[in-house]
């Protein structure tokens, strides 16, 4: 059902694309956004980008039209992981850096599932960069919302693996010496079939990412830019300014010139990406994006534009390749096996192999 | 020449030789053949966690016991009647363990200058008299081999090593063990290098005709197949019964298997077994860590799995927290441990029993679980069964203690009838469960079992949020509330408390009701024990025996037992962990004996052991 390109990298295939909730039941009922609110008090800071996020999930969902039952939200441990506690579906808070572990388990075996893991920069990339790895480079039908905000909120402002460089926190009163990571480029390393980037408070950016990412079958990580405004505030300002935004920010629509209001993306004479004046610039110079482009080094090379920080940002799907999802991999050895030799009976399994009989 | 036929009702060989001489491959393969044949068997296996240690030196000694008799037995045995030693290496690391009189076969091209020096012998002890107290049969098993198998197009080395081959042929016609399935074996084994497979098969015959024909072989010898209980049998090791046992447990609680297990010895072979049932709905998944492969076992669990994770000690050191999220959602979760030699990597093959007080206590907070500890390799698919009923029936997860000694040892296994298993069918809770019929309570217990209800996703209306944070009974709301956290904390542990009336008491094999000293054990002692208690009760003494196959909680009657007699011995391969619970909840003064060398009991020690007990009343 793949084809694999030369250069080893599993190319779009026909009919798989978009293909994302064709396994989940559909509801007949029409949904509000009503419907996916649970009766618990939500319990962050005032203020906190978490806010926005929420709302913008639970006013998203209902334009799925799934049946909420088969929604699950797995978290790990964070603020961010406090999320499935509001969303009226099936959710489960789990431990420090483990929610992409256990929601594999869950959606391996779980076609018929919508499975949503929400975690931080703290809890995906630190104590659970491990899980995310694997649960990327496996293809788990998973939706990976992956909150920035910079910093460790609920331990109260320790400097987090996405921290710049001499960041003063409590943990670090002469500056962090730690390299960040760029969730980005680490998700491609992974080869993740699904990267993508958005903030809180863009809700309209945010849903259109997640339209996108619902529809990926297979692992999606969205890394959300999002405000702690106790810890860590203001971490996202220039893409928040009204007089800098639209000039760093470089929408990624597939098929759409990279620009900024005031900046292009070109192929550089050294054979990377560079970001120059848009001005003057030949249309045919500006480089398109190919979100679809099996071979991840354009979309990687993009993921390290904002080196130095902030001063372009790209935003939107970096990566958007179809490859066959964990469970479907997993289902079809176990058809193929009963295909082979039949479904399994218990007995003969007992009696296989060697056996006599006494008496 | 007619050879003279010695009837013998037991006999113990080892096979030894360096790890890359095949000797579990012999071993496995003498054992087939004696199961086929009717003997009651038991074995143990013994090999070096190295793969390939440096060739010909003691730390790469792999050796193979089989013990087999013409009746009920309980252990591998204490001592070799044979050895069959493939080289220098082989014959010093065994020889210590073999009593005078012993049979030693002993493959003479290998006891060359270099490879005697290697393990420190200045002179060969075939030749140097030093061995007059055994039966040494010297035979030169590589060259014969080599010979036997001129005009096979097969390179030398492949030639050689056929060895173990020739010598299972000699030992196979020392014995009167029928040869056909081994034949059949090497032909499916090498279907694909038929020269390879003829190669093996003939020198497996070749090794035949030369007891024989040789003269250094004038006494064969016929162990009569054993009575055992009538049914059909097959060989089993531990970990290949545990893995059957799981099977079956998916298909008697009619959901679906999902294992979440990273590599780690012995527990291995579960995971490598059970990917092999596919078409029984069995999905295994090699996670990229131990924690991670618990984590899926539970995400599976959430999705109305059996979820399983397979590990030894240092992979349960690393699930502790998710077995702990375990027991605070009240998930089925079944954690089997093949506890080995610690602490840290200890020693990955060898056996020990010293995770006992870390399955128990293990986690933070007050975590209670189930433990359940098969006794015997075969049991291993009666207590993957028991766990699973446990774990499904009181949504909690549940430790399998295995061992490295039931893992890799193996016993004919009567093998029950598919109707006579138990049904472990889940109930999922599909409907509200409030008394008004509105709404669900996640923490709603069965007041019978104390038992919360199992809703899956894909259940209407039966939405809701599980974790790791406290829970408000009932409502299973987030609550920080000090008097519904002790309450919770109560609850969880009088759920598992409960289950002391939901298993069988403990039974005490006391013959004359008389005895005034018990000997209790756990999990692999069973086999040592048992057969250090016959031995004891042969002289006359009296003596009682049980076994605990639940460990938490205890069966209802264990203070009972214990404190009607007045001595209790517990041999443990640990420094006193049963011991040290009973003490805690009983009060008794038990009497421990331990040993913790990474081996199983043996029964004369026991037996000992038992008697200076009695002897001291």
């Amino acid at each position: 059902m793949s084809e694999t390109t030369t250069n080893g990298h599993v190319g779009d295939v026909e009919g798989l694309r978009g293909s994302g909730l064709t396994l989940i039941p559909r509801s007949t009922a029409k949904q509000t956004l009503k419907d996916f609110k649970s009766d618990q008090e939500v319990r962050w800071c005032p203020g906190c980008g978490d806010y926005a996020i929420l709302a913008a999930v639970q006013s998203f969902l209902p334009e799925l039209g799934l049946r909420r039952e088969n929604i699950v939200f797995v978290s790990g441990i964070g603020c961010s992981s406090r999320f499935p506690y509001y969303l009226n579906t099936y959710g489960f808070h789990s431990i420090h850096g483990r929610a992409p572990a256990i929601a594999t388990g869950l959606a391996a075996s779980r076609p018929d599932l919508s499975v949503w893991v929400i975690t931080g920069d703290g809890d995906a990339l630190s104590i659970g960069g491990n899980h995310l790895i694997h649960a990327l480079r496996r293809n788990v039908n998973l939706n990976i919302l992956l909150f920035n905000n910079r910093i460790y909120g609920l331990t109260k402002g320790q400097y987090s693996p996405t921290s710049e460089v001499g960041k003063i926190t409590k943990s670090t009163p002469m500056g962090s010496l730690d390299k960040p990571f760029n969730p980005i480029s680490l998700a491609l390393g992974a080869e993740a079939s699904f990267v993508a980037r958005t903030i809180d408070s863009d809700r309209k950016h945010l849903q259109s990412v997640l339209r996108e990412a619902t529809a990926h079958r297979g692992a999606s990580l969205v890394e959300i830019y999002q405000n702690c405004n106790i810890f860590n505030d203001n971490a996202f300002e220039q893409l928040k300014d009204p007089g800098l935004r639209d000039d760093i920010t470089l929408r990624l629509e597939h098929e759409q010139p990279i620009v900024s209001a005031t900046k292009a993306a070109r192929r550089a004479a050294s054979g990377g990406i560079e970001v120059v004046a848009r001005e003057g610039l030949p249309e045919s110079e500006i480089l398109v994006h190919d979100a679809h482009d099996p071979d991840p080094s354009v979309a990687f090379a993009l993921s390290r534009l904002d080196e130095p920080a902030f001063e372009h940002v790209p935003i939107g799907v970096f990566r958007s390749v179809e490859r066959p999802a964990y469970d479907t991999l997993m289902e079809q050895q176990m058809n193929d096996a009963v295909a082979e030799r039949g479904p399994g009976v218990l007995a003969e399994l007992l009696t296989g192999g060697d056996t006599w009989r006494v008496g | 020449m007619t050879k003279q036929v010695q009837q013998l009702d037991r006999v113990i060989i080892r096979f030894a030789g360096d790890s890359g001489d095949g000797m579990q491959l012999t071993g496995d393969r003498f054992t087939a053949e004696t199961a086929e044949f009717g003997n009651d068997i038991s074995t143990l296996p013994n090999f070096p966690a190295e793969i390939r240690a440096p060739a010909g030196t003691l730390p790469g000694v792999s050796s193979f016991q089989l013990h087999f008799a013409d009746h009920d037995i309980l252990t591998p045995g204490d001592a070799p009647n044979v050895l069959v030693a493939m080289n220098p290496a082989a014959l010093k690391a065994n020889l210590g363990d073999l009593p005078r009189g012993a049979d030693i076969i002993v493959n003479t091209d290998e006891f060359t200058k270099r490879n005697l020096q290697k393990v420190g012998y200045t002179a060969s002890p075939v030749e140097d008299g030093s061995l007059g107290e055994w039966r040494v049969h010297a035979v030169p098993l590589t060259s014969l081999t080599v010979k036997s198998l001129e005009g096979f197009d097969i390179s030398k080395k492949d030639a050689e090593r056929a060895k173990n081959m020739f010598a299972l042929g000699l030992l196979s016609w020392l014995y009167h063990r029928p040869t056909e399935a081994t034949v059949r074996f090497l032909r499916s084994k090498f279907a694909k290098k038929p020269d390879i497979a003829n190669a093996n098969v003939a020198a497996f015959q070749a090794g035949w005709n030369y007891g024989e024909t040789t003269e250094s072989f004038s006494v064969s010898y016929e162990v009569k197949p054993a009575k055992l209980t009538p049914g059909l049998y097959r060989n089993i090791s531990g970990n290949q019964a545990l893995a059957y046992g799981l099977v079956a447990a998916a298909v008697q609680a009619k959901l679906p298997l999902f294992l979440g297990s990273y590599p780690i010895t012995p527990a291995s072979d579960i995971l490598h077994e059970l990917s092999k049932h596919k078409r029984f709905g069995v999905r295994t998944f090699q996670a990229e860590d131990e924690i991670a492969g618990v984590g899926a076992a539970l995400g599976a669990a959430f999705g109305g799995a059996l979820g399983v994770t397979t590990t030894s000690g240092p992979g349960v050191v690393l699930k502790g927290e998710t077995v702990g999220l375990a027991v605070a959602t009240e998930l089925p979760l079944i954690v089997v441990d093949v506890q080995r030699a610690g602490p840290s990597t200890g020693m990955p093959t060898k056996t020990e029993q010293t995770d006992l007080l870390m399955a128990m206590f293990g986690r933070n907070g007050e975590s209670p679980l189930p433990i359940v500890a098969p006794a015997t390799p075969s049991d291993c698919f009666d207590a993957a069964l028991e766990a699973a009923r446990l774990a499904v029936k009181y949504r909690t997860p549940v430790m399998l203690l295995s061992d490295g000694y039931l893992a890799n040892g193996s016993e004919p296994w009567r093998l029950p009838e598919v109707e006579d298993l138990p049904d472990l069918s889940a109930d999922f809770t599909v409907a509200p469960n409030s008394d008004d019929g509105e709404t669900y309570l996640p923490f709603r217990r069965d007041p019978q079992t104390l038992a919360r209800p199992w809703a899956v996703p894909g259940t209407p209306g039966l939405e809701h949020r599980i974790g790791g944070i406290e829970k408000a009974d009932g409502t299973g709301n987030i609550s920080y509330d000090p008097n519904n956290h002790d309450r919770m904390v109560r609850l969880r542990q009088a759920k598992i408390d409960g289950i002391a009336q939901d298993i069988p008491p403990l039974e005490v094999d006391d013959p004359d009701g008389d005895a005034r000293v018990l000997v209790l054990g756990w999990g692999s002692t069973y086999g040592p024990i048992a057969a250090a208690m016959r031995r004891v009760r042969k002289t006359g003494a009296k003596v009682a025996q049980a076994h605990l196959r639940h460990l938490n909680p205890l069966p209802a009657n264990t203070g009972e037992v214990l404190r009607a007699y007045d001595k209790v011995l517990l041999p443990e391969i640990n420094l006193g962990q049963l011991a040290l619970l009973l003490r805690a909840r009983f009060l008794v003064d038990i009497i421990s004996y331990n040993r913790v060398r990474g081996l199983p009991f043996k029964a004369e020690e026991l037996a000992g052991v038992i008697q200076d007990v009695i002897d001291s009343e």
